[in-house]
């Protein structure tokens, strides 16, 4: 146990509070920011499940999209043909990613590494391409829009701050679900996969059942995030749910922290916020996000989140010798 | 004594070759037995055979009376005969802690609803699984090393470490891999006194050893594979004297040093 004055702890403190007064920020604001706040928001989610599969679990997945736009598309759908709830339309949207991660997971989880990382990849353009071909409910590119906003039972949050609100809701719920489930016997047999399936299974654990949950539940958390992408914003087509969706999510992920529950938080914000950072960098803004997403990935290979951590331990060593 | 272990014809091939051929042998409850022979002799297609990491062709596998053949590794263990693996298979980037708190899956039941609401069972079951953990890594002498991260262990430690970890999940048989593999003298004999009192535990230990030494001093009774065949089974004075085991280990390419060549590796 570490005491309270410790100064990693205390770093740990500063992240929380500079995290705070930001929201406190663009709160009182209201403006650009409560936006791009909303999309950490709902990134953190969406990464959060990807940690499930790929950091407790040590599996891979290009394909999380996939299930993100089955949410979104529910969504969308649900709402504005059928003009059912918000909640409930979410709902479907999440039992169905589900239970395609359960048909799809079945056989695919079987392969390791390069051949899982392949037909994530594959499933991930399928859907894609369904969202783009199935014109008849999806309209195609032109995607679906006005989509009502966040709320219930008739009643939609009136404003974006509102809305950001709720955002933050729903990302405490998910950070505690994953905190819960990490600090627990089934959190434990996902670490003994992720360090050596053969081991894990020699101690009796089933490794097929449980990267199977572990799918599922990366589904949930990305189909979640898809359904509340599609309310925030109002809008949904399949450019939303491509390929970009995965390339930044994987950064997220590992500028964060891999296997740490604060990891996919701190990356999600980081990743949204870095580019309007250097937004006065002008025609050098790509150029200058790209320099600090190396420097992080050079001085903290294992991501932000973890460093507090590998600062304590190289201090416990110097104090053990 | 009664058989805790009882092996029958068991055969397992690979393409045109004969890894384990019609091999048949009991384990006794309550002692230390050993499976030697040079390399290539198949002792660990046997342990694999054994311990469902493989399909044999043919013969069938009893534990405690009950037919595992062709059962999935992770039933097997849950059946209480749980292995090691010549090379350690820790989980690097957990602690020695972490490591046998994982170990001890198979004594607990929660699953997503317990890690959501945390009742009272679910608290228990971390909390018998932190108890248990600090009391094996007692037991193999790691209790100082318990929150060091499995990785930045020695060798020895590591593999006293994995011992732990395989008592943790409740073995009623532990199917050892070269415990003795990488390991000086000094830690061989560390882990001589850690497989006794292992016996102690009313745990049967079956181990596969390089190692002579270690053998004839912790061996009850010893099995000889040369070519994927049985060619002896006796106590160690018995295997010492057996004329098929000299002529396998003395008159073909092996030599009974070089084991001990190979340990350094």
């Amino acid at each position: 146990m570490k005491p309270p004055d410790s100064p990693f702890s205390a770093l740990t403190l500063a992240g929380w509070l500079a995290g705070a007064a930001l929201v406190g920020y663009a709160l009182f604001d209201g403006g650009y920011l409560v936006t791009v706040l909303g999309f950490a928001a709902i990134y953190a989610i969406f990464v959060s499940g990807l940690n499930f599969f790929m950091g407790y679990t040590g599996q891979v997945s290009f394909g999380q999209n996939a299930f993100a736009a089955i949410g979104g598309y529910t969504s969308a759908v649900l709402t504005t043909a059928f003009g059912w709830g918000v909640f409930p339309a979410m709902a479907s949207g999440i039992a169905a990613a589900a239970l395609l991660a359960l048909l799809i997971g079945f056989p695919t989880l079987r392969l390791r590494g390069h051949y899982l990382a392949m037909a994530t990849l594959a499933l991930g353009m399928i859907v894609q391409e369904i969202a783009v071909q199935w014109d008849s409910v999806t309209m195609g590119y032109t995607g679906i829009a006005a989509i009502p906003a966040l709320g219930a039972f008739g009643y939609e949050l009136p404003s974006d701050r509102a809305q950001l609100v709720a955002l933050l809701l729903a990302l405490a719920l998910c950070l505690w679900v994953a905190s819960r489930l990490k600090h627990s016997r089934l959190g434990q047999a996902l670490a003994a996969i992720a360090g050596s399936e053969d081991a894990a299974r020699a101690l009796g654990i089933d490794v097929a059942r449980y990267k199977l949950i572990a799918f599922v539940i990366a589904a949930i958390y990305a189909a979640f995030a898809g359904s509340l992408f599609a309310h925030f914003v109002g809008f949904v087509s399949p450019e939303v749910f491509g390929l970009h969706m995965v390339v930044l999510g994987f950064t997220m992920l590992y500028v964060g922290g891999i296997g740490t529950v604060a990891g996919p938080l701190v990356g999600a914000l980081i990743i949204s916020l870095l580019p309007e950072t250097f937004r006065g960098f002008k025609e050098f803004q790509d150029l200058a996000y790209g320099a600090a997403l190396i420097l992080i990935l050079i001085y903290a290979p294992k991501g932000l989140a973890s460093l507090v951590r590998r600062l304590r331990m190289r201090s416990d060593k110097r104090r053990a010798a | 004594m009664t058989a805790i272990l009882e092996v029958r014809d068991l055969t397992q091939r690979f393409g045109g070759l004969t890894a384990v051929d019609q091999v048949s042998f009991n384990i006794r409850a309550g002692e230390v037995s050993a499976v030697i022979g040079p390399n290539g002799a198949g002792k660990t297609t046997l342990f694999n055979l054994v311990s469902g990491f493989q399909r044999p062709v043919s013969g069938s596998i009893h534990f405690e009376g009950r037919n595992i053949t062709g059962l999935a590794p992770h039933q097997i263990a849950a059946s209480g005969l749980v292995r090691t693996f010549q090379l350690v298979q820790l989980f690097a980037e957990l602690t020695a802690r972490q490591n046998v708190e994982a170990g001890c899956h198979l004594r607990g039941s929660g699953g997503i609803w317990a890690a959501l609401s945390r009742h009272r069972r679910a608290r228990e079951e971390l909390a018998q699984s932190a108890n248990i953990a600090a009391e094996l890594l007692e037991f193999v002498g790691l209790q100082s090393r318990a929150d060091i991260e499995a990785a930045a262990l020695t060798y020895g430690q590591q593999r006293l470490l994995e011992v732990a970890r395989a008592l943790a999940a409740g073995p009623r048989l532990l199917l050892l891999d070269e415990p003795a593999a990488g390991l000086n003298a000094i830690e061989t004999d560390a882990l001589a006194h850690t497989i006794r009192r292992i016996i102690d535990r009313g745990i049967t230990v079956l181990l596969i050893e390089h190692d002579m030494n270690l053998v004839m001093r912790v061996a009850a009774r010893i099995v000889v594979l040369d070519f994927g065949r049985k060619i002896a089974e006796g106590t160690p004075d018995q295997i010492q004297r057996d004329a098929a085991v000299l002529e396998a280990y003395l008159g073909g390419t092996d030599t009974v040093s070089e084991p001990s060549v190979e340990k350094s590796v």
